[in-house]
């Protein structure tokens, strides 16, 4: 079956079919690529939520005419700091954290150490995220809670969290695809997986059928995990079922 | 009458809006006395949300005092201030129900913020689900509810933490009309049965009627008259109270010229008494009706008509002294403003 594959494709004029075909069909092969393409961008997901998160609170809590308002300096520094992060490139910020990468994980290479700038990176983006998500509170509610006695910390944690639950959880599946596709990216400069993959073989090499190969399978991940991040949005919205 | 349950003295209220003062409120002078169901009432922008958010201190008065249950609330801690808010809770006119948790979740809320253990605040919770008439709902979700069943869980939730004032901004104003009656029932039973003091915020005169037995016009940010309920009623003396008080947005200076208009308000006679044909047939004496909001409540009946006199004076006074004469009737004459 294999042999009749390589064939059509030859018969297309892929140059080199039964190289990709065999490096494409070898058991570690994929699975490992997949695995690397998951591993980094899901540590780094779950760095920047918890970076993100308390950011993203603070940006709507602590503005001017919100529950625990913060000196106006801080939050012009955070919304700086925010933009600023934001506004560089991803492949140029990741060249820029290579030095952090190597003092925290004493290298700067291979797919772990692309979780550094992958969290730099992302951290800013689920702040922002975090931030759009609380801001669709009805203020009504907080200030029924408010005027039950909440404090600010109660009213975080039992009223802004859980009633923005769907939202939250809606825009972690953002997240989460974003930073695995900014993970691909990483295997341009060292990283490994699908991206690197794609890259390397792909467009390094010719081998077109690699490449497609791994962009189909990159496909395939971010239909899996925005599936799973809708129904489960859905499935936790008491508003609608 | 004992201590006032809320005093307020001398509290005004200033937003900066660009660079202008707005007064939101100024110079308020208030007591309601425990046990009061207290109508506020004004058109919108009076300031009546302001002010009753300075009762708990939702918002903060730019100066004045706020004197709750002997507290003075302007001088609290940010600690004591929550204490104190469990004892004055608050209904809205949007409900502001917590759409992810169950409806006797929601009840249960402001007592798991008190750190009452939860079996404890489940019990309780589930006796106020029976008080207000919803204990089969109290596994559903808000979303599954009518408008006036999520108004019933939030008051269920604003009783959870036994509070001695219940502030109701605009709690019916979302409401239909049955729907506003069974609610305003509801709070004349739980003050009648717990003796919490009501402050209700409306822009709706039937709230007042229905429920109130004082009431404070609120006009521009100044209480403009105050008193008891029957007596701003049948005798308005200031023009933002007659605007309120006039059936039918009638005002003074709508009236024909020339002409003498008065209202006339039916304080519950035992049936509705055909007044104005009775009138035209006893005395032979035709009246305009200018304007008319009257209902029959129980059997009673309530509101007030606004009509216009004969010019001819004689014909005129017969007419009055007859609508004089009925029982349960109260007449007074309109300001002419043509004068």
């Amino acid at each position: 079956m294999l042999d009749s594959l390589v064939s059509l494709l030859e018969s297309w004029g892929v140059n080199s079919a039964a190289d990709q075909v065999e490096f494409l069909t070898n058991p570690g092969t994929l699975p490992f690529a997949v695995w690397e393409t998951l591993y980094a961008p899901l540590a780094a997901t779950i760095l920047a939520y918890v970076i993100g998160l308390p950011l993203g609170i603070l940006l709507v809590t602590g503005e001017a005419g919100g529950i625990h308002p913060l000196p106006k300096w801080l939050m012009g520094f955070l919304n700086l700091a925010i933009n600023l992060l934001r506004s560089v490139p991803f492949l140029i910020l990741m060249v820029m954290v290579f030095p952090l990468s190597r003092l925290i994980l004493g290298t700067s290479v291979g797919t772990t150490a692309t979780i550094i700038p992958l969290t730099v990176a992302a951290a800013p983006f689920v702040a922002r995220l975090v931030e759009c998500s609380l801001r669709e509170m009805d203020r009504g509610v907080i200030e029924a809670a408010q005027s039950m006695g909440c404090s600010t910390w109660q009213i975080v944690t039992k009223v802004m969290l859980p009633e923005c639950r769907p939202s939250l959880i809606n825009s972690a599946t953002n997240a989460s695809i974003t930073i695995l596709s900014y993970g691909a990216m990483a295997g341009a400069i060292g990283g490994d997986g699908l991206g690197a993959m794609a890259l390397m073989r792909g467009y390094g090499r010719h081998q077109i059928v690699v490449m497609y190969a791994a962009v189909i399978i990159l496909v395939i991940l971010v239909q899996i995990i925005q599936s799973i991040g809708t129904a489960l949005s859905v499935k936790s919205d008491r508003r609608i079922n | 009458m004992g201590e006032p349950i809320i005093q307020i003295r001398g509290l005004s209220k200033t937003f900066r809006q660009g660079d202008a003062d707005v007064h939101a409120l100024r110079d308020i002078r208030l007591d309601v006395e425990p046990g009061d169901i207290y109508g506020i009432i004004g058109l919108s922008g009076a300031g009546k949300s302001t002010l009753v958010r300075c009762i708990n201190l939702l918002e903060r008065p730019t100066s004045g005092t706020v004197l709750v249950d002997g507290k003075e609330m302007t001088a609290l801690s940010p600690k004591e201030l929550r204490m104190a808010r469990r004892k004055v809770t608050m209904i809205f006119q949007g409900f502001n129900l917590l759409m992810q948790r169950t409806c006797l979740k929601n009840v249960c809320f402001p007592m798991e913020a008190a750190g009452i253990p939860a079996a404890q605040a489940k019990k309780r919770g589930l006796e106020l689900m029976e008080l207000v008439g919803l204990a089969e709902k109290a596994e559903a979700y808000p979303s599954q509810l009518s408008g006036g069943q999520k108004q019933r869980v939030a008051i269920a939730r604003a009783l959870a933490t036994d509070p001695k004032v219940l502030l109701c901004d605009e709690a019916t104003s979302a409401l239909d009309p049955t729907t506003t009656v069974s609610i305003l029932n509801l709070l004349k039973d739980l003050n009648q049965q717990l003796g919490v003091t009501l402050v209700i915020i409306t822009h709706q005169m039937s709230v007042i009627e229905e429920i109130c037995n004082q009431v404070a016009i609120l006009d521009s940010g100044e209480i403009v008259e105050q008193g008891r309920v029957q007596d701003i009623f049948s005798n308005p003396q200031t023009d933002a109270a007659r605007r309120l008080v006039y059936p039918g947005g009638v005002v003074p200076a709508q009236f024909p010229a020339g002409a003498r208009a008065i209202r006339v308000a039916f304080n519950g006679g035992t049936a509705y008494q055909p007044l104005i044909a009775s009138l035209a047939i006893d005395c032979g004496v035709k009246v305009n009706i200018l304007g008319a909001d009257t209902r029959n409540i129980d059997g009673k009946a309530f509101g007030t008509m606004l009509l216009g006199l004969p010019e001819d004076p004689a014909e005129a006074a017969k007419a009055l002294n007859y609508i004089k004469s009925q029982p349960n009737i109260t007449v007074e004459e309109a300001a002419d403003s043509h004068a």
